[in-house]
């Protein structure tokens, strides 16, 4: 009879955390930069249909990198949480607050009760309004949850791509200054560089009234990034 | 569990209706009938006459602004035309209160359909599911709560604007031209009848339309007239390629005194 084996907890925790980290690496990367009129999310994904960025409501935005069948779920989990909230006491009470803590509470249970954890990182976005402060929230594949300022970056370079943000943001940037630095930041480890089609854009832009959740279509982009150079 | 295996394949995941969602999640928040059989709550407010006109750019969709209980007036500011999404909207006659939870819910289920499916619905699926709606209202209809409303969308796949009227047990129906709903709408009909024409300018369709409002609150008596002394004036909007829009306060309350103006000469006969 073969003996049940023993594996520590800690070796379990180190192993589980090791091979989600891997599976994120393997995958593109995500920036995410408060620009004057709010916040700009530019994922690298070359393709126009399946997304990586999206709206979850009026305020908020969402941005997942890792496993596409696992973020794709937890956004879908997200507009529910959302559109329930919202229905039920008033749109101005949805916040990223709440959904990011909802998240946390996923992906941390997730992570210690699954054999395989969720291969995702994801990000929450609200754009502030009336002089209130952007919030931007970012949670990790085992729930540790940061609220971030200023910037932020998700996937396999993040942390190249975090160092090259911290030398070259600043505040206050229009939207096609704020989008040179972010695609300028997703190549610093790459030797290519990046064009409007492999690129997802959007922007929660303060301006816009109600639903300030904006996808930047490819012309416009091709404008955007041509006036930047 | 008997359930087909693909849907427990795909574990809800498919689903994108909102109204699905509610009922599994939190039923207690969906419109119901009132428990029990009980007599119609007569004096509840009801919203009274709302109409949509087809024009050379889309529709035109207006409503008067009053909400009337018995013989009172219950509001004299009620908003009665709802925008449903960016291409479409939904006017509302019947009983007040579910008619403006109806409204609420079919927005939500709008946009929630748009961003689980990250693309909008057809104009066509929009009207099928707003009918669902009023079917799902037949037991309250039944205890008195009517609501019928009006739906009005701008068809991008036709390139036209395209209007549905409703009947209390969900059916729908297309109409081509004209159609107004509520306590009133009788009178704005047979004034659109004489008034419609094929391709109308905006000037002349927002006229139309007033005309047909003024005709169904000089008749009935639940249906307001502007009111010169406050300055409210029916909600107007238009629904075209470039999206649903509300028309100017000013612009109505132009063209109101311009029809008063008119109207007051005629009968003056001079």
């Amino acid at each position: 009879m073969p003996l049940p084996y023993y594996v520590s907890p800690e070796q379990m925790m180190k192993d589980k955390a090791e091979y989600a980290r891997k599976g994120i690496a393997r995958g593109r990367s995500t920036v995410t930069l408060e620009y004057r009129d709010g916040i700009l999310l530019v994922a690298e994904n070359p393709s126009t249909l399946l997304h990586k960025i999206s709206e979850i409501y009026d305020r908020i935005a969402f941005a997942g990198v890792g496993k596409y069948n696992e973020f794709e779920n937890l956004r879908i989990a997200g507009i529910r949480h959302a559109d329930v909230k919202g229905y039920s006491y008033s749109r101005g009470d949805v916040t990223a607050k709440a959904l990011a803590n909802a998240y946390s509470q996923a992906l941390g249970n997730i992570f210690t009760q699954d054999i395989k954890p969720f291969e995702v990182e994801v990000l929450v976005a609200e754009v502030g309004e009336n002089g209130s402060r952007n919030e931007i929230y970012h949670i990790l594949y085992d729930g540790t949850i940061e609220d971030e300022r200023n910037y932020a970056a998700m996937g396999g370079q993040a942390d190249e791509i975090r160092r090259f943000l911290k030398d070259h943001y600043r505040e206050g940037l229009g939207l096609d200054e704020a989008l040179q630095v972010g695609v300028r930041a997703l190549t610093v480890t790459q030797n290519k560089t990046l064009s409007e089609k492999d690129l997802e854009v959007a922007v929660l832009d303060r301006t816009k009234v109600r639903r300030k959740f904006r996808r930047i279509p490819m012309e416009a982009l091709a404008q955007l990034l041509g006036t930047a150079r | 569990m008997n359930e087909p295996r693909w849907q427990h394949l795909f574990n809800d995941y498919s689903n994108p209706s909102f109204m699905e969602l509610l009922r599994r999640e939190a039923p207690h928040l969906m419109p119901a009938a009132p428990p029990g059989s009980m007599d119609a709550p007569g004096e509840a407010p009801h919203g009274t006459t709302v109409l949509s006109v087809r024009y050379r750019d889309g529709v035109i969709m207006a409503g008067d602004r009053q909400a009337t209980a018995g013989f009172q007036v219950a509001s004299r500011r009620i908003e009665k035309i709802f925008k449903a999404d960016e291409l479409s909207g939904v006017g509302i006659a019947g009983v007040a209160g579910p008619a403006t939870e109806m409204a609420k819910l079919f927005q939500t289920e709008l946009e929630h359909y748009e961003k689980v499916e990250g693309e909008n619905l057809s104009l066509d699926g929009k009207a099928n599911r707003l009918s669902q709606m009023i079917r799902m209202n037949l037991p309250a209809a039944m205890q008195g709560l009517v609501v019928v409303p009006i739906f009005a969308g701008f068809d991008e796949k036709a390139g036209v604007g395209r209007l549905f009227k409703y009947d209390v047990t969900g059916g729908r129906y297309e109409e081509t031209h004209y159609d107004a709903q509520g306590s009133g709408a009788n009178y704005a009909r047979d004034a659109l009848k004489k008034l419609w024409k094929r391709d109308m300018a905006r000037e002349e369709a927002l006229r139309a339309t007033l005309e047909a409002l003024f005709d169904a609150a000089d008749e009935d008596v639940g249906t307001g007239g502007p009111d010169l002394v406050r300055g409210i004036f029916p909600t107007v909007k238009t629904i075209t390629r470039s999206g649903f829009q509300d028309v100017p306060d000013d612009e109505i309350r132009r063209v109101c005194e311009a029809i008063l103006a008119d109207r007051t000469r005629e009968a003056n006969g001079s």
